[in-house]
């Protein structure tokens, strides 16, 4: 039997907007890297390593700062707390740009993030987190595969709390949908239903 | 050695330091800048970039990258050569 599980808060950013718990929270004109150093700026977020990242990493980092604002994951053991993500384009902005480079000397700054579950570490070392992690790569954002998977897990019992979400940077899209799901109602957070988990992706539209 | 800082901050997007507060005997790794181990590699990178120069031999790389003033008097070292 399936538990009972939580979306206690969520983080949706787009090309042009920052969306926390569906309410817009930040928008702006400037585009790809831009757009992602002027959140960055935006929120006054102090971490230099950001600088270093790729796109798809500084997404990821961004959108799980602005969904973790407010939220105290450190009731949870850092094994418990666990990270699935999924896209479509895995990490090919990257992997074109380290390509470009290994025409004359490859960056090895580039290299390290030719693939797509780096965006976890980051996650994982800004927040120490240690639990259970996995990035999808699939065609499309597959909301019953997400749902049914991280049941799993916490039915599995693997992990009392997940990040999760939908987290593409290629060309010229950019889409976070995370959120961030629980055991327990922490009196403001919604039902892990696909039909919020919906409400949350479709953001990612405008 | 205006340069070369200028240089360093671009290769290893250190976008939140300006040069000048990067001091000319700094070390650059650890209790200094602060770098890693990929960013050791980016400043090969930077050195046979910008000014055609290999370091053939690993060994001396801890030294020639402890701090801006020793990457500036290998560069002027090696480019005499």
């Amino acid at each position: 039997m399936s538990e009972h599980l939580y979306i206690s808060s969520s983080c949706t950013i787009n090309s042009h907007h920052v969306f926390k718990d569906e309410s817009l929270l930040f928008e702006g004109n400037s585009v790809g890297t831009e757009w992602l150093l002027m959140v960055y700026k935006h929120f006054r977020f102090g971490y230099p390593k950001f600088y270093k990242m790729d796109n798809l990493s500084k997404l990821g980092w961004l959108a799980t700062e602005v969904l973790l604002q407010n939220m105290d994951l450190k009731t949870y053991q850092p094994h418990d707390v666990g990270i699935v993500l999924t896209n479509k384009s895995s990490s090919l902005d990257t992997d074109f740009k380290y390509f470009e480079t290994v025409k004359t000397i490859a960056s090895p700054a580039l290299f390290v993030y030719t693939l797509p579950n780096i965006v976890i570490g980051e996650i994982s070392i800004r927040h120490q987190l240690k639990g259970e992690n996995v990035l999808f790569v699939t065609k499309k954002f597959d909301i019953g595969f997400m749902l049914q998977y991280v049941q799993g897990l916490f039915t599995a019992g693997s992990v009392q709390s997940c990040i999760c979400g939908w987290l593409e940077y290629f060309g010229t899209t950019i889409e976070a949908a995370m959120y961030l799901v629980e055991k327990s109602d922490n009196g403001t957070a919604i039902p892990f239903t696909k039909e919020n988990i919906n409400k949350i992706y479709q953001l990612t539209n405008g | 050695m205006a340069d070369l800082k200028k240089q360093i901050i671009e290769q290893l997007n250190l976008q939140h330091i300006t040069p000048d507060q990067i001091g000319n005997d700094q070390p650059l790794f650890v209790e200094g800048l602060g770098l890693d181990s990929i960013d050791a590699l980016e400043l090969i990178v930077l050195l046979q970039q910008q000014y055609n120069i290999k370091i053939n031999n690993a060994e001396d790389g801890p030294k020639v990258f402890s701090s801006v003033r020793s990457m500036a008097e290998y560069i002027t070292a090696n480019q005499q050569a």
